[in-house]
């Protein structure tokens, strides 16, 4: 573990165990893109099967949506910048960044949780169309993964306050930070070809 | 990869400045214009692509580090696999409709 120490590298990337650990996150990033790719896929091929039910036409509200991507879009830029602060030593700062970061992520999970609810109100649930299940499917996962990421930040924020900035912790806030970055990147997609492309075509 | 970086955040603004001229590009194309459907999807898949380069490089910070290249490849080809699923799927369920 502590074999191999640079300290001319940032804190998270000073041990040979640290390295390993970030590259092996990425790793699990590509599996990650492939699992989302399969429900990509699957809503690309049911999109259109409304069984008589709702069309997205009928659902879809952009202003909610909009809410939801610049919420999740601002999350992203203020846990870069919980990244950014890191690296300065800023231990305050990087706290205060990762807490706004947690709050925007939580503001998207309600948001989506009241989208939810709201469809089902209207007659739209999961099992109305072919269409209606592969969409909840895909926002359900990745609704599911930032409410884990918010537990998962929120552990990682504890750790933080009782054992302060170490190689370590960094590890661990910086790992957590390219699954955050990670959830916008999904999120871009579905915003285009879920939402957008559904409410033209 | 700097260990002391100084100042201002100007790449992470710039990045986020970026995602959200895209976001609303995308917008604008998709519901304030007139466009053929298939040239929509064409502009809007390209502007969700460039976003998400951004997030990579500017977010993220794919490349750096002595596993740059590393992470380039496994997310290129990771991206590689997402597309085929997705693309193919879409042709062999449309295949002589």
């Amino acid at each position: 573990m502590s074999a191999n120490v640079n300290t001319a590298l940032p804190l998270e990337y000073q041990t040979e165990q640290n390295r390993m650990n970030i590259l092996g996150f990425w790793i699990f990033l590509g599996a990650e893109i492939v699992l989302f790719g399969t429900l990509f896929a699957v809503f690309s091929v049911l999109n259109t099967r409304y069984a008589g039910g709702p069309t997205p036409k009928d659902l879809f509200e952009i202003k909610d949506v909009m809410v939801e991507t610049i919420l999740l879009l601002t999350s992203s830029f203020t846990m870069g910048l919980a990244i950014y602060e890191m690296r300065r030593h800023n231990r305050n700062g990087m706290l205060l960044w990762f807490i706004i970061t947690i709050l925007l992520g939580a503001g998207f999970v309600f948001m989506e949780i009241t989208e939810f609810i709201h469809y089902v109100h209207e007659g739209a649930t999961m099992q109305t169309s072919a269409f209606l299940s592969s969409f909840f499917v895909l926002l359900g996962t990745h609704g599911l993964h930032v409410s884990m990421g918010i537990g998962w930040a929120s552990m990682v924020i504890l750790q933080i306050l009782r054992r302060g900035l170490t190689p370590v912790t960094a590890r661990k806030t910086f790992i957590i930070g390219l699954y955050w970055h990670f959830l916008d990147v999904v999120w871009i997609f579905i915003f285009t070809f879920v939402y957008l492309a559904r409410m033209v075509g | 990869m700097a260990k002391n970086t100084k100042g201002f955040p100007i790449t992470h603004v710039l990045g986020f400045v970026l995602s959200l001229v895209l976001t609303f590009a995308a917008l604008g194309v998709a519901l304030k214009t007139s466009l053929p459907f298939k040239t929509i999807l064409w502009i809007i898949g390209s502007l969700a692509v460039i976003q998400a380069g951004l997030q990579l490089f500017m977010f993220m910070h794919m490349n750096e580090g002595e596993d740059g290249k590393s992470n380039l490849v496994n997310i290129g080809y990771a991206f590689f696999i997402a597309v085929v699923t997705v693309g193919g799927s879409i042709w062999v369920m449309s295949f002589g409709m």
